[in-house]
């Protein structure tokens, strides 16, 4: 168990159920090596002519020895990264359900259109003259983002989410230092359905977390945040939707108590994708939200990244934005680079954001437009709560008396005379081919499974997955254990062991066995 | 929509399903004078074909790098990528996954990863690497809280050498987070004492090699005298196909090595995304950011990788993390790790033997010029020009005759003092025909 009372390795290591072949491979799914045990130290798969003769100017900083990485020549090279993939579950294999991380599909033409050497082939630091298209292609994401969200100013360099994150909490800080209240407010409110990168982020920059419960409906009432809310508070960092998949119903109220008390309204964005063309933020009274682009504009996850994370800011944040940021001038777009005279609080980053995550999530805007952003939201919430609808018989849904939005939340309720944990049920889903749900997140629900099937799936693909759900749930009801205790047993892995993982770190390849 | 799958019927029977008459039902808890009625200002959905004329317009109005002799380099490298590369990370397996939860169906990423890690321990001469950053300032920032840590203390010396944006970062980092920070003047030639500026109340020391500059920089005596109080030292580096060919952070007793690993797999886009290097001592890893991947057994003991550590991460910690970061640059990471597998040992060798014989013949055309300097004594393939004339100008004019010929060091550090200074680089990308051009078009820009 790890400190979130999560099963971390099976209670019953049943062996494998296939027949064991020499070489481990089973068919199409092949064992691995690692580079370093089948690579030399002087293959390369690079061809490249040595330099003609000379004078070396390292002086007596050059290198003595070899570097330990062993090269591949490209087929080996193609062959082993090829091999490596398939044992990886995608969204172009199929629904990948994860709650709050928003996969949809990625289209191809976004990959396209970031690799046109215009864009993917241009310098940061080239003379502005000559990165015209690059930056007009963050002025006009900066402009579809502030359609949207009808906020004051974005800031667009934060590298990811909990970046923008970390950008919108410290244009709040130097917002109220300006006010020359940094020394007494130090409280940063958080409610405990929150991400954990919000208190992650609140602390980082030195505020005290004060958590806000949530009420038994799911959401956060204002009357909950006007009780923690004191002159010692700077912010508060809300998500909406929030974890639970709900929009907060008492948001206005609660961003006119945030700001009667003179603290500062940020909104985590992370599910923005439900309300895109629906509501604004801005006109919710929020004060500074990031918008993950690889979420709500579907630019590839990549197997942990990279993000994008913009923040769109109020007026009353928009001064202290950081740099750099561009700005119309005539014909011509300038960038601003160093802090000119303004309150900005300096910098996120070396250079100006992830302009090739820009291109394809301005791609994806260009694509859907206004009609299409607008159907996507209403899809993505139809298809949650058509699978909330088709499971809430069967499965326990905490706050199932009402819609949801872009996610369809459940608990573990419903398993609790089988002696199986939502882990249980999740592996389960693996060998039905299926990624599981988000799961044990948000903390307040015991054993949440968080399911967003995102607007990219078909009818047909929404009504198997739900069926699968369905007879995986009665047979779990109805007593058949090992199905599940022993799940996955036709992944390329069945469960590891997570807690010999994190006892004995084994971080690197070594020649020798760690001791 | 090409995009979205639904149709009316289907969605006519989705609501039936779902018990409500019209979709406005699932929006019902926005408030009524809050919802948008209608649609957003904006143009209505295009075809690809639409969408792909109107980017390549746009794109169309920046410079390519590879049209030009190009020179320029401070933080970002234009590389040769094999097509392998960019074949591979295209892969839908690997672009559109995510984090690997369940590492049952998740082991491709989490071998790359191991893989990965691995690669950048031993390129930085460290023990234990995480699975990359947002990009190398970052890496440096979170580096700093890392050692404020480590060291219970909270002042930073910054080195005049560290790349003007990264040192930014960290004073905005250090400001917000309440510590202190000692920023050194900028150091052109790699001349400043650092030992002088640590004391008992230092928590690290961040030194970058090659430095912004161009500047190789011996760590050793650095780290000595940093150890001696107490304070640690955090290597920097901008360019790693430089490791490939000077002695690596580890080796000069190094206790964090941070960079940016941009050079390595990854186009220049403009400046993001790239991944951020962050290596370390095995000792330190619990105070680690970022994502690890480790290696344990299946239920059926074969070998397999997971993430591993997290209780150091916020989604486990929460205010009480080691960082608060969540995604990292996990497909520029795959890119990285896929070139250096091309590479090998040897071939990064010959690669950072290629670009600094081509700086060494670059370094050497261009100090021929009459009025023109070449600052450093010894350098990777990256080195500072003094010329006779404000080099912001002088790097407009040689754009106009088609040659992009470096970073004006005033376009970074306004007001240093180092207007006739120009940072250039050259990687394996520049001919002899791209240096004859730079050389002849700085002499006329100076005739």
């Amino acid at each position: 168990m790890n400190v979130q009372g999560r099963p971390t390795r099976p209670e019953t290591a049943a062996p494998s159920h296939r027949r064991a072949t020499f070489t481990g491979n089973r068919g199409l799914d092949i064992e691995e090596a690692l580079i370093f045990e089948t690579g030399r130290l002087d293959a390369t798969g690079v061809d490249l002519d040595p330099p003609e003769p000379y004078a070396s100017r390292l002086g007596p900083h050059a290198r003595a020895g070899a570097i330990e990485l062993p090269g591949l020549t490209e087929p080996e090279a193609i062959r082993h990264y090829v091999r490596l993939s398939r044992n990886n579950y995608s969204i172009d294999a199929g629904i990948y359900p994860l709650g709050s991380c928003t996969m949809k599909h990625n289209s191809r033409l976004n990959e396209k259109m970031a690799r046109l050497p215009g864009f993917a082939d241009v310098h940061p630091l080239q003379p502005v003259s000559t990165a015209q298209g690059a930056l007009a292609v963050i002025e006009a994401l900066s402009r579809a983002l502030l359609t949207m969200t009808g906020m004051e100013a974005v800031a667009m360099s934060p590298k990811a989410g909990a970046h923008g994150e970390l950008c919108g909490m410290m244009a709040i800080k130097a917002a109220v230092e300006a006010r020359g209240e940094g020394a007494t407010r130090r409280v940063v409110l958080v409610p405990d359905s929150a991400h954990g990168t919000n208190p992650a982020t609140a602390a980082l920059i030195g505020y005290s977390v004060r958590p806000v419960p949530a009420g038994a409906d799911g959401t956060v009432s204002a009357e909950a945040v006007r009780a923690a809310l004191a002159s010692d508070v700077a912010a508060i960092m809300l998500t909406n939707p929030n974890t639970c998949g709900l929009f907060e119903r008492e948001i206005v109220g609660i961003a006119e108590a945030v700001r009667a008390a003179g603290a500062y309204f940020y909104c985590d964005g992370a599910n923005f994708n439900a309300v895109v063309g629906k509501t604004r933020p801005g006109d919710l009274g929020v004060d500074a939200m990031h918008i993950n682009l690889h979420k709500t504009f579907s630019t590839p996850h990549g197997g942990g990244g990279p993000g994008a994370g913009p923040v769109a800011l109020s007026s009353r944040l928009a001064p202290y934005a950081p740099v750099p940021y561009v700005k119309r001038e005539g014909a011509a777009l300038r960038l601003v680079e160093h802090i000119e005279g303004g309150e900005s609080f300096g910098r996120m980053c070396a250079f100006h954001g992830q302009t090739g995550m820009f291109v394809r999530a301005l791609a994806f805007i260009l694509s859907h437009g206004a009609d299409g952003l607008r159907q996507a939201s209403e899809d993505a919430v139809l298809s949650a709560n058509y699978i909330l609808a088709s499971l809430s018989d069967l499965m326990s849904a905490p706050f199932g008396e009402r819609p949801c939005m872009h996610e369809a939340l459940f608990d573990d309720r419903w398993l609790k005379d089988t002696g199986l944990t939502t882990l249980d049920f999740a592996k389960a889903m693996i060998d039905e081919g299926y990624h599981p749900m988000t799961v044990y997140f948000p903390l307040i629900v015991h054993g949440a499974m968080l399911i967003e099937p995102t607007e990219s799936e078909s009818k047909a693909s929404l009504d198997l997955f739900i069926m699968t759900l369905r007879d995986l749930a009665l047979a779990a009801t109805a007593g058949e254990r090992e199905r599940f205790q022993a799940a996955p047993t036709l992944a390329p892995r069945q469960r590891l062991d997570e807690t010999r993982a994190a006892r004995r770190p084994v971080l690197r390849w070594t020649k020798l066995e760690p001791v | 929509m090409r995009y979205l799958p639904l149709d009316a019927s289907d969605r006519e029977a989705m609501l039936a399903r779902i018990g409500v008459p019209d979709i406005s039902a699932l929006f019902a808890d926005i408030p009524a004078d809050k919802r948008i009625e209608g649609l957003l200002d904006m143009p209505l959905a295009k075809s690809e074909m639409a969408v792909e004329r109107e980017m390549a317009a746009i794109a169309g109005r920046s410079l390519a790098a590879g049209s030009v002799p190009f020179f320029l380099g401070a933080g970002a490298y234009r590389r040769h990528i094999p097509a392998t590369v960019d074949h591979l990370i295209q892969r839908s397996e690997f672009l559109t996954s995510y984090t690997p939860y369940q590492p049952e169906i998740a082991q491709g990423t989490l071998q790359v990863l191991f893989e990965f890690q691995t690669q950048v321990a031993a390129l930085t001469g460290m023990e234990v690497a995480n699975a990359s950053m947002y990009d190398g300032s970052t890496a440096c920032g979170e580096a700093m809280l890392m050692a404020h840590r480590l060291t219970r203390r909270g002042r930073a010396v910054i080195s005049g050498g560290l790349h003007p944006q990264y040192a930014d970062v960290c004073a905005t980092l250090a400001r917000m987070a309440g510590d202190a920070i000692v920023r050194l003047p900028p150091d052109l030639t790699a001349s400043e004492d650092i030992a002088a500026a640590i004391d008992g109340a230092t928590s690290c020391v961040i030194v970058q090699s090659p430095d912004f500059f161009g500047n190789p920089r011996d760590l050793a005596p650095i780290a000595a005298a940093a150890h001696a109080h107490g304070a640690l030292v955090i290597a920097v580096f901008t360019d790693p196909v430089a490791l490939g060919a000077l002695r690596s952070p580890g080796e000069m007793d190094a206790d964090i090595a941070v960079g940016e690993g941009q050079g390595i797999g990854n186009a220049l886009s403009f400046g993001g995304p790239y991944l951020g290097l962050f290596a370390t001592r095995a000792r330190n890893v619990r105070q680690m950011p970022g994502r690890l991947a480790g290696e344990t057994v299946d239920a059926a003991g074969r070998r397999s990788f997971v993430l591993t550590l997290s209780t150091r991460e916020q989604h486990i910690r929460r205010d009480k993390a080691t960082s608060n970061i969540c995604t990292n640059s996990g497909l520029c990471a795959l890119a990285f790790s896929i070139h250096l597998t091309l590479l090998g040992a040897a071939g990064l060798r010959r690669l950072a033997n290629v670009n600094h014989a081509n700086a060494v013949r670059l370094a050497e055309r261009l100090a021929a010029i009459p009025g023109v300097e070449v600052v450093n004594s010894h350098f990777f393939n990256e080195f500072t020009l003094r010329t006779p004339r404000p080099a912001a100008a002088l790097i407009e004019a040689l754009a106009e005759r088609g040659v992009i010929g470096g970073l004006p060091v005033s376009r970074l550090l306004p007001g240093a003092g180092l207007d006739d200074c120009i940072v250039v680089a050259s990687t394996e990308t520049n001919s002899e025909d791209d240096r004859a051009a730079f050389a002849r078009a700085l002499a006329d820009c100076l005739g």
